[in-house]
């Protein structure tokens, strides 16, 4: 109920069109929408939601969320948290600045986590880290692969050092699971920066990331400061993280469901298994 | 004091720098270099040594003791290879069952156009996940600043401890009040409300305790810390590799505070 006129309530307050942030263009949000929030004038692959994310890759209805009743607290009676939170609330409809749960991609199973830029910036505080870790915990024990869309402003100051913790927290999770010899892929997202990038992130198996999207540890003024040459103007881009070796790929939202789907492929222990499991899958939709 | 003063404090010049505690706690040390990738980073040094009786591995960051040394060990603030031989140095520990004793002391992990090319983050993600799985003893003493990922890199242990007037802290003061009040002069109010006292620490877990400073006779003080470091080694090393880890694990497994509606 209270969703619902959230819902309605954000229909009315924001406008029908979307401005690409590097053409300037004015787009219909529908039309964009319909392109998977990539800009149909010049390709730039803009912010996308949490859900609008799971929507794209998930067959349909296999995502089953979890953990989805944990809320943060103002522990630490930091100024302007508490109405930082429920704002962010009320204008996401969210709980937090991450939805996990598991899914099939064209029919391969997994545990996901994708977090959600417009909560907060999706900085990490108890419940992101909380989340992640049972994530990659309950995908230890049942056998399964990770698939994390990354983005994130960094650690949440207002958790102070505590947030701080849960870098250790999410990153000794990742470790079971990895020495379990479970699969974990990254994807990173437009803006993946600070303690996410200094933790999970760069974690991955397999590193991937979408066109342009900014991924770095220090933010580009700090470095600016300190560095006396100019900076490139692809310094700190998925582009720039691909020429130094850092991540796998570069992989262009529409071919990101084939390229997961794929890859979770290549991880069977016989081609004949991901075949099976996809034959289900086209029946299923059929 | 207050939290603000603490800060003054743990940043003081003359404070005592992470070579310095080396000096006094380890004996017949042999100093090991580089990371094996890019060069060998000045702001962390490392090697092996004798704990009393028994050889560990000694890693920290160091801010340098002079304004030369200083510039060459920017400040105490490592670049990806100083955090790689780091990881180096703590590998090489768990293949010979050594156990690893780190001093942080740094405002945060280099901020740099070179640092971020070579991969900041990578570096600090890498040794944050390897430390998390390390089957030896690791203790971790911040010594002065420890500031955000760039000192949790060197501080996911067993056991952590802070100095009476050290602090440690998720953003520095300085960006904190200027993000909250567009004003990096509101450093005193930022370090009170980030909570950042070796009190903080202790109240949240996240130190095992405080070691009281007296830095006059700083001999006496060392050794009552190496007392202190035996004693846990002792501790951890009744336990298996396994164990070790999974008592590392279980300690940051409980970082957290949030409400959950079943
Ligand atoms: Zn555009």
């Amino acid at each position: 109920m209270l969703d619902a006129i959230r819902g309605r309530l954000r229909n009315v307050l924001t406008p029908e069109t979307i401005q690409c942030k590097s053409c300037k263009a004015e787009i219909p949000k529908s039309k964009l929408k319909k392109n998977l929030m990539v800009c149909p004038e010049c390709g730039t692959h803009l912010r996308m939601d949490a859900r609008s994310r799971i929507a794209l890759i998930a067959d349909k209805n296999s995502f089953k969320e979890m953990f989805s009743t944990l809320q943060s607290s103002d522990f630490f009676n930091f100024p302007g948290y508490q109405d930082k939170l429920e704002k962010a609330q009320e204008t996401t409809g969210e709980n937090e600045a991450v939805i996990c749960g598991t899914l099939k991609i064209n029919g391969q199973e997994a545990a996901v986590f994708v977090m959600d830029s417009r909560f907060i910036m999706a900085s990490m505080g108890s419940v992101v880290g909380e989340k992640i870790t049972r994530i990659f915990e309950y995908a230890e024990k049942n056998s399964l692969p990770v698939i994390g869309f990354t983005a994130s402003g960094g650690a949440r100051m207002q958790e102070g050092v505590v947030s701080l913790m849960q870098m250790a927290k999410v990153s000794g999770a990742v470790k079971k699971h990895s020495d379990a010899g479970h699969l974990y892929i990254t994807v990173l997202t437009d803006p993946t920066t600070g303690g996410v990038t200094a933790s999970f992130a760069m974690q991955g198996d397999i590193i991937l990331a979408e066109p342009k999207a900014l991924v770095g540890f220090a933010g580009r003024r700090v470095v600016e400061q300190t560095t006396k040459s100019k900076l490139p103007d692809n310094f700190q881009t998925a582009e720039f993280l691909l020429e130094h070796g850092f991540i796998d790929n570069i992989v262009p939202r529409a071919e990101l469901t084939k390229t997961l789907s794929s890859l979770l492929c290549l991880h069977k222990k016989k081609e004949a298994e991901c075949n099976d499991s996809i034959r289900k899958a086209q029946s299923r939709t059929a | 004091m207050t939290a603000y003063e603490k800060l003054k404090a743990a940043r003081h010049s003359h404070r005592p720098t992470g070579a310095e505690y080396i000096k006094n706690i380890f004996k017949d040390r042999i100093e090991l270099h580089g990371d094996r990738r890019f060069g060998d980073d000045a702001a962390i040094i490392g090697g092996i040594g004798f704990l009393n009786d028994i050889p560990v591995t000694y890693i920290a960051i160091d801010k340098g003791a002079d304004i030369e040394s200083r510039i060459k060990k920017n400040f105490g603030c490592p670049k990806p290879e100083g955090y790689r031989k780091a990881l180096r140095l703590m590998k090489q520990a768990e293949k010979f069952s050594r156990p690893v004793i780190c001093f942080v002391d740094t405002q945060g992990a280099f901020c740099g156009a070179d640092a971020e090319e070579r991969g900041q983050g990578e570096a600090i993600a890498e040794n944050i996940l390897e430390m998390m799985g390390l089957k030896v003893p690791v203790i971790s003493i911040v010594i002065g600043e420890g500031g955000s990922g760039g000192a949790l890199a060197l501080a996911c242990a067993n056991k952590v401890y802070m100095l009476e007037h050290s602090v440690y802290s998720v953003i520095s003061p300085e960006g904190c009040a200027s993000i909250l009040w567009k004003d990096a002069s509101k450093v005193e109010q930022a370090a009170e409300v980030l909570k950042i006292t070796a009190e903080d620490m202790k109240r949240l877990n996240v130190a095992e305790d405080i070691i009281p400073e007296n830095f006059d006779s700083f001999g006496e003080m060392c050794g009552n810390i190496a007392n202190l470091l035996y004693r846990d080694v002792k501790e951890l090393s009744a336990l298996t590799p396994d164990e070790i880890r999974e008592e590392r694990y279980e300690r940051f497994r409980c970082f957290g505070v949030y409400s959950e509606n079943k």
